[in-house]
C-alpha cells in the first residue's frame, strides 16, 4: 500500500493555501487558488487508480478487462472546467480591481475602499 | 504589514480545522490501487454494450451524467458572460496596433502549426466518443491553434476571428445546442436527453448515437468560450494603446 499520491495531494493543497493566506498580489492569489484546486484532480485520479489497470477505453481492448474507475475521471473533467471559469473570472475581477483603484494588493484594496 | 499579521492569526484555526477534517477523510480512504467503486465498475461492464461507445469516460460525461454535463457547459457560458461583463467596453479603433511578426520563420512555422493544432483538436472531438479525447478537450486544443494566429503572425490577423461579431454566435450556438438536442428529445421520446439517435458500430465515428452531436455541441461551446476570454484579456490588454 502506498500512500504517496494522496500524501502529494494534501501537500499541493498545503501550498496552495499557504500561497492564497500569505499572498499580497490578486494575480498570485488566483494563481494560488488554481493550484489548491489542482490537488482535488490528483486525489480524484488516484482515488480511482486501481493497481495493474488499465484506461476504462475498451477500444482494441477485451471488455471486462480490468479498468480504472471512470466515474472520478469525469468528475475530475468537470473540475478542470470549473476551475478554468472560475480562475478567467477571477483575473477578469482583478483587473477591473486594478483599473478601478490603481492597485493589486488586496490589503490595500480593502483599505482604499473601506 | 499589520494586516498580513491579522490574516495569518485568522488563518492559523481555519487551517488546522480543515488539516483535522483532511486527515479523517484520508484515513477512510481505500488503499491506493486497490478501489473497489461499485459504479465505476458496473459502466466499465455494460457501457460499451449499452451504448456502444468504447470510452466509457465520455459515455458517463454526455450520457448517464448527461444534466450534470449540461449544468457544467452553462457554468463555462455564465463565466464567459461575466469576464465578457467586467472586461467589454467601448473601443475606439482610431490607430490600429502595428505589430506585424519580424521573423518569417516563426510566422511561417506558426501558421503550420495553426492546422496542425486545429486537426489534433477535431481528431480528440471527433473520436473522443471512441479513445481518449471529447468535446472538452479537444474544444481547448482548436481553440489553442486557433490563438496560434495571433503569435505568429499578429494582431490585425488575429482581428479577423476575435471579433464579438464572429466568436459570440459560437459561444451561443454551443451553449443552445446541447439544451436544443435535449428538449429533442423530450418531445420525441418524452425523456430529456434521451439518446436519439441508434446507438450505431462500436469502435467507429457512428457509434454513441445522439452522445456524438452532444459532444459536438460541447466542443463548438468550449472553442468560442476559450477564444471569447482570449479575446477579452487581450483586447483589454491592448487598450490602451489602441486608444492612443
Amino acid at each position: 500500500m502506498s500512500v504517496l499520491p494522496f500524501a502529494v495531494a494534501a501537500w499541493v493543497f498545503g501550498v496552495g493555501v499557504y500561497g492564497a493566506i500569505v499572498s499580497r498580489n490578486l494575480i498570485h492569489l488566483a494563481v494560488c487558488l488554481t493550484v489548491t484546486q489542482s490537488s482535488t484532480y490528483i486525489l480524484l485520479l488516484a482515488i480511482g487508480y486501481k493497481a495493474h489497470a488499465g484506461a476504462p477505453i475498451f477500444k482494441g481492448v477485451k471488455l471486462g478487462t480490468p479498468a480504472v474507475d471512470p466515474v472520478v475521471q469525469s468528475l475530475t473533467l468537470t473540475d478542470v472546467v470549473v476551475s478554468v471559469t472560475v480562475i478567467a473570472l477571477i483575473l477578469a475581477l482583478a483587473l477591473d480591481v486594478h483599473r478601478k483603484s490603481g492597485v493589486v494588493d488586496p490589503d490595500e484594496v480593502a483599505t482604499l475602499h473601506g | 504589514m499589520r494586516r498580513q499579521r491579522i490574516r495569518a492569526v485568522l488563518a492559523v484555526p481555519a487551517v488546522a480545522g480543515f488539516g483535522a477534517l483532511l486527515a479523517w477523510g484520508f484515513s477512510g480512504i481505500p488503499p491506493f490501487g486497490r478501489f473497489h467503486g461499485f459504479y465505476g465498475q458496473l459502466l466499465n461492464a455494460v457501457a460499451t454494450p449499452q451504448r456502444h461507445t468504447t470510452n466509457v469516460v465520455t459515455a458517463v460525461v454526455f450520457d448517464y451524467r448527461g444534466l450534470d454535463t449540461m449544468g457544467e457547459e452553462f457554468i463555462l457560458f455564465a463565466a464567459v458572460v461575466g469576464v465578457v461583463l467586467l472586461l467589454r467596453a467601448e473601443r475606439s479603433r482610431s490607430r490600429p496596433v502595428e505589430d506585424d511578426v519580424g521573423s518569417d520563420a516563426v510566422r511561417d512555422f506558426g501558421i503550420v502549426m495553426v492546422g496542425v493544432t486545429v486537426l489534433v483538436g477535431l481528431w480528440l472531438a471527433a473520436f473522443g466518443i471512441v479513445t481518449p479525447g471529447g468535446g472538452f478537450q479537444g474544444g481547448v486544443a482548436v481553440a489553442g491553434g486557433i490563438v496560434l494566429v495571433f503569435l505568429a503572425a499578429g494582431y490585425r490577423s488575429w482581428r479577423r476571428i476575435g471579433r464579438e461579431s464572429f466568436l459570440d454566435p459560437f459561444e451561443g450556438v454551443g451553449a443552445g445546442a446541447y439544451v436544443v438536442l435535449g428538449i429533442a428529445a423530450l418531445v420525441i421520446q418524452g425523456f430529456f436527453l434521451r439518446n436519439l439517435l441508434g446507438p450505431g458500430r462500436a469502435g467507429t465515428l457512428l457509434s454513441g448515437g445522439s452522445m456524438s452531436l452532444l459532444n459536438w455541441a460541447v466542443a463548438i461551446e468550449v472553442t468560442a468560450a476559450n477564444l471569447v476570454l482570449f479575446t477579452e484579456f487581450l483586447e483589454s490588454y491592448l487598450r490602451p494603446y489602441l486608444s492612443r
